[in-house]
Order: C-alpha cells, then structure tokens, then sequence
C-alpha cells in the first residue's frame, strides 16, 4: 500500500448537471498518492463540485469515478454547527474515527491549536476553525486528503504556514492531496499538478505549463495572468503558525 | 408489587424516558421536532388499524409511522417543496384519513381522549414488557447507529465523504422515531410524545456543553418529569400524562437558570 504512484482516485470525463445546468462537466484528473494536485479557477467554475464529484457526493454523474480508498478525509470549504449542538474541539476530533488522545493532541498541536482542545467549536474565530478542521483531517491519517479553500480566512502570515503545513502532511503522511486554491495566482510550489477550471478543464500541467498556457491568459487577461508566482518556499527562516518568523540554521 | 397500578405506570414511565431521553437529543439537533409531530398525528392512523384489523397496537401504529416517515424522505428527494410543508402535508392528512376512517367504523366505541392524551395509570404488564423490551432494542440499535448518525447531524456532507453512509443512518433513525412512538402512544397519547422527546432534551441542551453530557441530562430529565409528574397526579388528582410534560417544563424554567450562555463572550 506504500507504493508510490498508486492511483487513489480516477475521474474521467466527470459531470454534474443540477437543474438543467452543467455545474462542471469533461472533468478528468488522478489522483497519486505522494502527489498534490491544486484546483484553480474563477467563482462558479465548478471547483468544489469536482471535490465533490471525486468525494463521491454526487449520486447522478456522467463519466466516470473508480475509488480505490477508503481513508478519506475531507476539509469543506464551510461549516456550519447548530447552535442546538453543543460540541467541543475534542468531540469534533473524534467526528469520523475514533482517535487515542495522544492522537488528537498532536494532531492539534500540528496546526498550533492544542490549547483550543476543550472549547466549544462555535465560540472559535474562523483562522482558528480552519486549523481545527485541518487538524481533525490529518490526525485521521488519510491516503487521500481533500483540502477545499483551507487558507480562508488565515492572515497571509498564516497562509505561508498553512501551506508549508500542507507540504509536511504530504511530506510524512504520503497521501494524495487535491487543494482548491482560493487564489487563481498563488499556486504553492510543491504542487505536482495544477487543473484550471471554468466549468469544463481549461488547461492542466504543471504551475509552469499553466501560467504560460494561452487559455489561461485568456480566461483572466494577459496582465493579470502573468501574476501566477508560484509561491516557493524560503529555507533560510521557518514561518511559525502565529505569524513569527524564526531563523532556520543551516 | 406488579399489581398496583401506580407501579406499573411509574416502570412504564422511567422505561419511557430512557428512551426518549437520547432519542430526544437528536431530534433537537436534527431540528426535527415537527417531525415527531408528524409520526405522532400518523400514528392514528395506525390506531384505527388496529381496531379494524385486531392486529397489536403498537405494532400497526408503528408500520404506519414508518411508511408516513419512509414517505417523507421519498417526497423530500423528489418534489422541491420545503421540508415543514410536507411535514404538514403528511401530518394533517394522515390525522384526516384516521379520523374518516373512526368515522365509517361508527359502531366502535373509541376513547379519542385516551389516544390523543394517553392513560399511563391504566397500564398492564403486558405493556411494560412491550416499554422495556422495545425500548431496549432502540436504545441498542441507536447505540451501534450513534457514531455515523452524530457525525451526519454534524454535517452531511463531510460524514458522506469519509464514507460514514448519512442516508442509511437517517433513514434507521427515522425507524426508531416511529418505533419510540409506536410503544408510547398508549401512555402519552398522540399530542405529549414529542412533549416527552424535546421537553427534557431542551433542558439537557441548557446545562450542558458536549453531547454525551446532553444526552445524561436529557435523561435525568426525562425520569425527574416522569416521577414529578406522577406522584403530582396522584396526590392532586390531574391527568397523569399533561402532568409528566408539565413536570418537564417546570425542570426547563429551572434550567434557564443555569444556562450555557450562546454568547461567545462568555468562553
């Protein structure tokens, strides 16, 4: 199960029509594992719907979706907790699985939340529930991650942190990753993959494929698009989750 | 010991809130509470049911709520009617179609009080052993079911991604609503079950802040209403089943006391 370039999961010529609209529709993609794959793309381009599609939320989809896990962990793009519910950080943790406490605090400790462990999840600012969410993905473990916009609502200091986190779960966990990026110019670097959607595939390849594809000029204009920096990492300082930054010895 | 009457309704009672008690929980989570009314209104049908057809009461009332809620989910995938108008849709035409037909079976003596508020004193064993063993197998069956269930009533779509099958869970759940219903009616009557269902969990809901402490609360509730609400009818005469609900709501005024505050100040 270790192997590299096992294939998790495969959507070929993936759509979705709700009410007589196509949300998305001619999506192909695979997911590896090792491997990370971004989505980019204007509002309404049918981003989250291809999470969606590849989590297997959709009951009636043309094309095709072929699973081959099952250790799936999702971080949605929105939330929303009942107030009729009451449930803390510890009880959310433990959602979908069932987690050692060590588990669950490094897992916190990982997005730099451990002290929020017993609090109520609604009283947490948005920054800190996305790190939850995010927590609660990684301590499952997962082959497969599905990130959709996870640095929303987090500083740009947070951001970097975010995404070096994202790296490191890659890094050590070994699984697939598909990010939604909420910015259509800041690609992170480690990205193997990047799919630009506007309802259909409008080109994929590589960060660097991409920000020189004409259609992506096309779709956000010439000036515009040649802001594509991918975003690369600085190894002489480390990016701490709080926004401090701390110099690395070399 | 099994032959006095205020016993028996009191093991019915405590056997009741056992169940409603988490049961109850979820139905304030999943913001059901007129969904319980619904399969409660249904439940008449299944009344006349057996009257007509002999069969138990408890069973055909319980068939009748399942079909009436299986329906309910149908109708919710298939029209785009929002969920309360088809919850008043099937409530208030399952209640008509009972009453038409009490209405064509006019030479059954029927005690539509007693179906609509219930008769806890007149209880026999036979109806304990149905509380106690029907109520065990729910509470065993919400137990397996509880893990998926929760994390669906969290959030749908994250249970449906990390495969935990919300449908399913949903769907067994709604079973158990009616089944609750279905071995109650005949203590609290039509209109007090989803009294009993929401009244203590809504005060559970007031002292706690995680779920498993909700759900202790909520039971706690459950059997204080049933115990005040009993002996209360016994030394001032009143109606047995309304005083175990307004026992329910003396306990949530109480609870506002104590309140977990909404407020995110207050961390």
């Amino acid at each position: 199960m270790t192997q590299q370039n096992q294939t998790l999961v495969k959507l070929e010529n993936a759509g979705v029509l709700v009410n007589e609209k196509w949300l998305v529709r001619g999506v192909s993609l695979e997911i590896k594992k090792g491997k990370i794959i971004t989505l980019i793309g204007p509002n309404g381009s049918g981003k989250s719907t291809t999470a969606k599609i590849t989590l297997g939320l959709y009951k009636n989809i043309e094309g095709r979706v072929e699973k081959f896990t099952n250790k799936i962990a999702y971080v949605p793009q929105k939330i929303n907790i009942d107030w009729t519910l009451p449930i803390r950080v510890n009880d959310f943790m433990n959602l979908t699985s069932n987690l050692k406490k060590e588990e669950v605090e490094t897992a916190l400790e990982t997005t730099g939340t451990p002290h929020l462990k017993n609090k109520d999840l609604k009283s947490l600012s948005g920054g800190e529930f996305q790190r939850v969410l995010m927590a609660r993905a990684i301590a499952k473990k997962p082959e497969l991650l599905v990130l959709d916009e996870p640095v929303q609502g987090v500083d740009f200091n947070g951001e970097i942190a975010l995404y070096e986190l994202i790296k490191k779960i890659s890094d050590t966990l070994n699984c697939g990753i598909l990010l939604i990026s909420h910015n259509l110019h800041v690609v992170m670097s480690k990205t193997d993959h990047v799919v630009c959607l506007n309802g259909h595939v409008c080109c994929s390849g590589t960060p660097i494929d991409v920000a020189n594809n004409e259609k992506y000029q096309e779709l956000f204009g010439k000036d515009i698009s040649k802001i594509l920096s991918v975003y690369e990492h600085s190894h002489d300082h480390i990016h701490k989750i709080d926004g401090t930054i701390e110099k690395k010895e070399n | 010991m099994l032959d006095d009457f205020f016993v028996r309704a009191l093991l019915v009672g405590i056997g009741m809130a056992l169940v409603t008690g988490p049961l109850g929980c979820f139905v304030v989570w999943r913001r059901l509470s007129f969904f319980g009314d619904t399969l409660a209104h249904s439940a008449l049908l299944g009344v006349t049911l057996s009257y007509t057809t002999e069969i138990n009461m408890a069973l055909s009332v319980f068939v009748i709520s399942s079909i009436v809620a299986l329906i309910l989910l149908k109708l919710q995938k298939k029209t785009n009617l929002p969920a309360d108008a088809l919850l008043g849709l099937l409530a208030h035409s399952s209640l008509a179609i009972g009453l038409v037909v009490i209405g064509i079976l006019a030479t059954i003596r029927f005690d539509l009080m007693g179906l609509l508020f219930g008769d806890i004193l007149a209880v026999n064993v036979n109806d304990i052993a149905v509380v106690w063993i029907g109520g065990a197998i729910i509470l065993i069956v919400l137990k397996i079911i509880w893990k998926p269930l929760f994390a669906s009533t969290v959030n749908y779509e994250l249970a449906e991604a990390e495969g935990m099958n919300p449908e399913k869970y949903n769907a067994i759940f709604t079973i158990l609503l009616a089944a609750i219903i279905a071995i109650s009616i005949k203590m609290v009557g039509l209109l007090l079950i989803t009294g009993m269902l929401i009244i203590p969990a809504a005060m559970a809901r007031n002292l706690s802040d995680n779920p498993n402490q909700m759900v202790i609360f909520s039971i706690i509730g459950g059997l204080l209403s049933v115990i005040i609400g009993l002996f209360a009818s016994l030394e001032i005469n009143t109606p047995s089943g309304p005083s175990i609900i307004t026992s329910g709501l003396i306990l949530f005024i109480l609870s506002l006391t104590k309140i977990k505050k909404k407020s995110q100040l207050n961390n």
